[in-house]
């Protein structure tokens, strides 16, 4: 009946003889391997992504004014609404990382190389696209993250000379965040950057078919322009095995796991946001970019303030440049990475930079604790048996938000150094200076502190040490008071 | 085939080409235009009046927000702009941008120790909108303002950044 009714079509149509010949087309036998299976894993994630997209889209409203309230509704009220929006979260996830080992996996296995150097652009670019839908889909959850997130993008952006300003409009839609903002996002969230990756996906999948996968490398056997293609034709013919169902087996279980564990997550995890509304006035938020930004965001604030805009704006465009070009100057020579130590190098040092950064970025050491000086006990054992002047600088260094930076016993924000052993290593004069006139990267007291204020901090601070640990002294040793 | 023919057929194939031009170039105006247009900086800033000067009390730095002068219908809570007035003395003001001018994340005002503070990458200033410390390349961005007739009025309606500082 079916096998019927399928005839039917095929003679009609002739979709499936068409369909036949990719399906079957013979590959190198040694890549049906389980390191070949990123691609597929990444394209099953974009077809997720624009399943449940789709779906949020019948919802969702890009409107600045109802946005949030219609993420909420699919959190709280329609039915599985926070499951389409935990898969759509989770998945994007996904497809950066799984993206992110595919081009690792091809860089490696010297996949860039003659003659397929097209497909390692268009696989740059979508990697652009790619993170271009991340950015993009953050805003989209309109909450404060989205709107103070633009707010930098604007920042980063404006320092563009001359053209700043202008690409700030363009950026927003106008001079300001506002409505405008939320459609030009949503406008390149659901059209424009999704039929980009549509069109570049057909030309990738097209240019990995009619140049053949990429042959399994063997230390020192050359790519050489001249017999590369007749050499791989030869061994494909010789040694080749059908795509369909050889090669596809695998890819089709690391389809499948990668799919169900990004079901499994949405379920466990459930969507991501929105946080606080996107009300502007509320101004008691620290905004934080999604997990692939984070190795961005934590450099902005390791970065010398001087490199700061040559670095944002040349790094990027150079990096990018780099990626483009790798084929064009490294497209022939030895294609395994056991003959290219400078590749597993610099891979690997991406991967260590990109990773502590975004550790940095998720444990913040360089913002103050907002609320660490509210909301922080002194320790006991630094207030028992102090003077009242003592106690009273104890005082003084919770209500002038000292601990905002500075850490007391392991609590309180990491921006400036731990005051615990402080009076081991400052004087009682370096003291005063050092909270009289700031310096080091610490903001001046010097107009916001009573001299009596100084006074008791100053006399609090120089308890401040292990009780085997003498004072800190002076090279002359004159200064420094008796313990 | 008489020349006529061929003749009339390389006109009909220019026609064909130039109206798909003409076609291209009407529509390529309001699309250039939706896409690119937000580019043309026309001067945003409008005159806003942000309340009456009783409640701004002197020697006192305080949060206070004004609509978005180009707002539209659907912007919702984003139409409303925050803002630190900081009243010195008698008429004279300081108005603050809240977007920290490293990367314009909202900074804090910490009135005990007369610091704005920076959540993001830790930038701070004095209560005069000066660098103290951290990233930030300058001082907070501040805005002009006027005192008409009891009312503090203050000019906005821009995201100020390093390259249009208000």
């Amino acid at each position: 009946m079916f096998r019927a009714i399928g005839h039917w079509f095929e003679e009609r149509t002739g979709i499936g003889g068409i369909l036949a010949l990719p399906m079957e087309h013979r590959v190198p036998r040694q890549t049906a391997s389980w390191a070949y299976v990123f691609g597929s894993a990444t394209m099953i994630l974009f077809v997720l992504q624009i399943a449940t997209g789709i779906c949020l889209a019948l919802v969702y409203v890009p409107s600045p004014d109802q946005a949030y309230e219609s993420l909420e509704y699919l959190n709280y009220q329609a039915a599985l609404g926070w499951y389409l929006r935990a898969i759509h979260f989770w998945g994007s996830n996904a497809m950066v990382l799984v993206m992110t080992l595919h081009m690792i996996q091809v860089f490696l296995w010297g996949a860039h190389k003659y003659p397929r150097e097209l497909t390692w652009v268009a696989g740059v670019l979508l990697f652009l696209c790619t993170l271009g839908m991340a950015f993009t889909g953050q805003i989209l959850r309109w909450d404060q993250d989205a709107y103070w997130g633009l707010g930098i993008g604007s920042s980063i952006v404006a320092r563009v000379p001359f053209a700043g300003s202008a690409l700030v409009h363009v950026l927003l839609g106008g001079p300001i965040v506002a409505g405008r903002t939320l459609s030009r996002f949503f406008t390149l969230h659901v059209f424009a950057l999704p039929g980009l990756l549509i069109g570049l996906v057909g030309l990738h999948l097209w240019l990995v078919l009619r140049l053949g996968i990429n042959e399994w490398p063997m230390p020192g056997r050359l790519v050489d322009r001249e017999t590369y293609r007749q050499r791989y034709e030869e061994e494909v013919a010789k040694d080749g095995v059908p795509f369909f169902p050889v090669a596809a087996r695998k890819d089709m279980v690391a389809m499948g796991v990668v799919v169900l564990l990004v079901l499994l997550c949405a379920a466990i995890f459930g969507p991501h946001g929105p946080s606080g509304v996107p009300d502007p006035a509320i101004i008691d938020t620290a905004p934080k970019p999604d997990f692939y930004f984070l190795s961005l965001f934590a450099l902005f604030a390791l970065l010398p303030p001087w490199t700061e805009t040559a670095i944002l704006l040349v790094g990027p465009p150079l990096a990018i440049g780099f990626l483009l070009l790798l084929p064009f100057f490294a497209g022939t020579g030895e294609k395994s990475w056991r003959r290219r130590p400078v590749s597993v190098l610099g891979v690997l040092l991406i991967l260590v930079t990109v990773v502590s950064l975004a550790f940095l970025g998720v444990i913040v050491p360089w913002s103050p604790v907002m609320d660490a000086w509210s909301g922080l006990p002194t320790p006991i054992a630094y207030v028992r048996g102090r003077s009242p002047l003592e106690l009273q600088g104890a005082v003084v260094l919770q209500n002038k938000q000292c601990r905002n930076c500075h850490s007391l016993g392991g609590a309180g924000g990491r921006r400036g150094p731990a005051l615990d052993g402080v009076a081991t290593r400052l004087t009682q004069d370096q003291l005063i200076r050092q909270v009289l006139q700031g310096g080091g990267n610490m903001p001046a007291y010097g107009k916001n502190l009573t001299p009596a204020e100084v006074s008791a901090l100053v006399a609090f601070m120089q308890t401040l040490r292990p009780a085997n640990q003498s004072p800190a002294r002076t090279a002359i040793g004159s200064s420094t008071p008796a313990p | 085939m008489c020349t006529g023919t061929s003749s009339r057929r390389g006109f009909l194939f220019k026609l064909g080409v130039g109206l798909n031009a003409l076609a291209a170039a009407l529509v390529g105006v309001p699309v250039i235009g939706y896409i690119l247009g937000p580019a043309r900086g026309r001067s945003a800033q409008a005159w806003i009046r942000l309340g009456p000067l009783g409640s701004f009390p002197e020697g006192q730095t305080r949060l206070a927000t004004y609509q978005n002068p180009l707002r539209v219908a659907w912007d919702g809570a984003t139409a409303t702009i925050p803002c630190w007035v900081r009243r010195i003395s008698g008429e004279r003001f300081q108005i603050f941008a809240v977007n920290c001018a490293h990367l314009g994340c909202p900074v804090r005002w910490f009135a005990q120790s007369r610091l704005f503070m920076c959540p993001c990458h830790g930038g701070a200033y004095y209560e005069d909108g000066s660098r103290a410390s951290g990233p930030p390349p300058r001082g907070l961005f501040e805005y002009e303002y006027e005192v008409r007739d009891g009312q503090l009025w203050v000019r906005g309606g821009q995201i100020p950044t390093l390259s249009e500082p208000v």
